[in-house]
């Protein structure tokens, strides 16, 4: 696309009110109450256009893939290649190979630790993650490290939420093989100098696994501009099914990992006198029957978000983001928990007199549905020195009025706790 | 909003404010900690077990509402009592809050305990309000682990 025709895509009114007519669960009451849905950094709603694809798979075009010489079977192959294509696109990989289906970020990750760690990672040797990780981008690299008498570094965090730089740089050394950062905060919303902090570590020739969970639903993603070797995310945070999520890596990189599980799909020959020799890859990658249906859900998603363009949901969403920071901020009692410059719609916070749960619960009295815990990033909630925060997390279907009523839901939980 | 204060009622904000028998107590015989990870919920309850009765009791720690205030009247309720009493409220707690919403509440057997009927209209909170009866439950029952409400 040139620099015109993106400038032109970006200027095209975003009409919020139409794009919720494609999410019927919007439309739903809850207790008695519309649906406030603030919970989209747990899961996301989906358009029609998803469950449409899923009901057109399931029902006309069901059929098991590869190596079916009916008709069905080849459609239903091309349908399933078509969308690691759309994938790759979306992320701008080199080639649609360099995308791994599997169940989701956490699977992805988990791959990459035991896939590239168990390969490279020795005795001596460093992973660094940063204070902010979810859970899924922690413990897989905690567990490879003792497995392998490696150590687990940690970047620092200020309390805006932001990961200091000069402390990340300095705990970067010939040691360091493998650093793994979110791309956007789950808990925080914290969006992170990923491209940099990529930099920094290829020039001590470490690899970087990017958990893009959060980076995805958000903004528009270019692994090739980041400069990571892997990046993951999950389907069902980006409107898609839940059980289909993505592993991008560099093409070298995924030819020189060993497979992870084994059977069907992932062979080239298997013999009982001379061995088995395994798939290139992703199908590598890709033992038994995949989520095709998800696969497909998945390519749908994405179809979906490019017809209204990632830059106009970033924008849409930003300015979303800045009107309820605004209005947090004008209520006593509450402390936002995350602070960081460069932000995705999250806004996490703590208040005076209530407990994050009392608060959720409250909330959802309103139809309002916020997360209240440590949302698996308890290294971070100890880093804050709080059990637990309440977090709103946005998608480009929410509007300014659910941002008010989302406020006037917490005034109501200070009037019970007065 | 009247699910909202069947749950929040002024006695439960009450116990949450001002809780009673909180903090540590003296000559404990048994104690034993609670943790709800999904919340963060993270108490303990102290207990002086003298022949087999209840002589003194406490509680500490830090959680919602629900879970301190339950905790607190729980105290107040078991102080005294005998071990095989404490175990006979626990199970009708139990299975109060474990019931079907429209299931009546005997307010007879459980006192001031029947307040937390209301956590039957949100299950996620069942977990915050039996989180102190099941330590008292493991203290009685002399068990070495925390005991986990996840």
């Amino acid at each position: 696309m040139s620099l015109l025709e993106e400038s032109m895509v970006s200027t095209v009114s975003f009409d919020v009110e139409r794009v919720r007519r494609d999410f019927p669960v919007l439309q739903e009451q809850i207790r008695g109450k519309e649906l406030v849905y603030l919970d989209n950094a747990a899961t996301t709603q989906k358009p029609l256009k998803v469950a449409d694809a899923l009901q057109r798979y399931y029902t006309n075009e069901n059929a098991n893939i590869h190596r079916g010489v009916h008709l069905l079977s080849q459609q239903a192959t091309s349908s399933y290649e078509r969308a690691r294509g759309t994938v790759g696109h979306f992320l701008n990989a080199t080639e649609p190979e360099e995308i791994v289906f599997l169940r989701g970020a956490t699977e992805a990750v988990n791959l990459v630790a035991h896939g590239y760690g168990r390969q490279h990672v020795g005795s001596g040797d460093e992973i660094i993650v940063s204070q902010m990780e979810h859970h899924s981008n922690i413990v897989p690299w905690q567990v490879l490290c003792e497995e392998r008498g490696a150590t687990l570094r940690v970047a620092p965090i200020n309390d805006a939420g932001e990961i200091l730089l000069e402390e990340y740089e300095e705990l970067l050394s010939e040691r360091t093989k493998i650093v793994a950062i979110t791309h956007a905060s789950n808990a925080l919303g914290t969006v992170n100098p990923v491209r940099k902090m990529v930099n920094m570590a290829h020039k001590f020739g470490a690899v970087v696994l990017i958990d893009g969970a959060q980076g995805v639903p958000h903004m528009s993603v270019d692994v090739r501009e980041i400069g990571c070797d892997f990046y993951v995310f999950s389907g069902h945070k980006l409107f898609a099914p839940t059980g289909i999520g993505v592993l991008y890596g560099k093409k070298p990189l995924l030819n020189a990992m060993p497979p992870w599980e084994t059977g069907g799909g992932m062979i080239q020959r298997v013999s009982f006198e001379h061995g088995t020799t395994y798939a290139d890859v992703p199908m590598r990658f890709e033992a038994g029957t995949p989520h095709i249906a998800g696969a497909i859900g998945l390519a749908a998603a994405i179809d979906y978000i490019n017809s209204i363009g990632p830059k106009v949901i970033a924008d849409y969403e930003d300015k979303l983001l800045r009107y309820v920071t605004e209005q947090l901020e004008e209520v006593d009692g509450i402390k936002l928990i995350g602070t960081a410059k460069e932000k995705v719609g999250v806004v996490s916070f703590i208040m005076d007199d209530a407990h994050p749960h009392d608060i959720g619960t409250i909330l959802d009295t309103e139809g309002i549905a916020v997360r209240a815990g440590h949302h698996c990033a308890q290294p971070l909630m100890q880093f804050y020195n709080v059990p637990a925060t309440v977090r709103a997390s946005l998608a480009f279907y929410n509007t300014r009025a659910e941002m008010d009523a989302l406020v006037t839901g917490i005034r109501k939980v200070q009037e019970v706790f007065k | 909003m009247s699910e909202l204060r069947e749950l929040y009622q002024e006695i439960i904000l009450d116990h949450n404010k001002s809780p009673r028998n909180f903090g540590k107590l003296e000559c404990v015989t048994t104690s034993q900690e609670g943790y709800n990870p999904l919340c963060g919920d993270h108490l303990y309850v102290h207990l002086r077990l003298e022949e087999n009765r209840i002589e003194g009791v406490s509680f500490e720690g830090s959680g919602c509402a629900i879970s301190k205030a339950s905790a607190s009247l729980m105290t107040v309720a078991i102080q005294g009592k005998s071990v095989a009493e404490a175990e006979r409220l626990f199970e009708d707690f139990h299975s109060m809050v474990m019931a079907d919403v429209a299931e009546p509440v005997d307010e007879t057997k459980l006192g001031k305990m029947a307040i937390f009927s209301g956590v039957r209209e949100f299950p996620m909170r069942v977990k915050c309000a039996t989180l102190a009866w099941h330590a008292m439950k493991s203290a009685i029952s002399g068990d070495e682990n925390p005991v986990s409400t996840e």
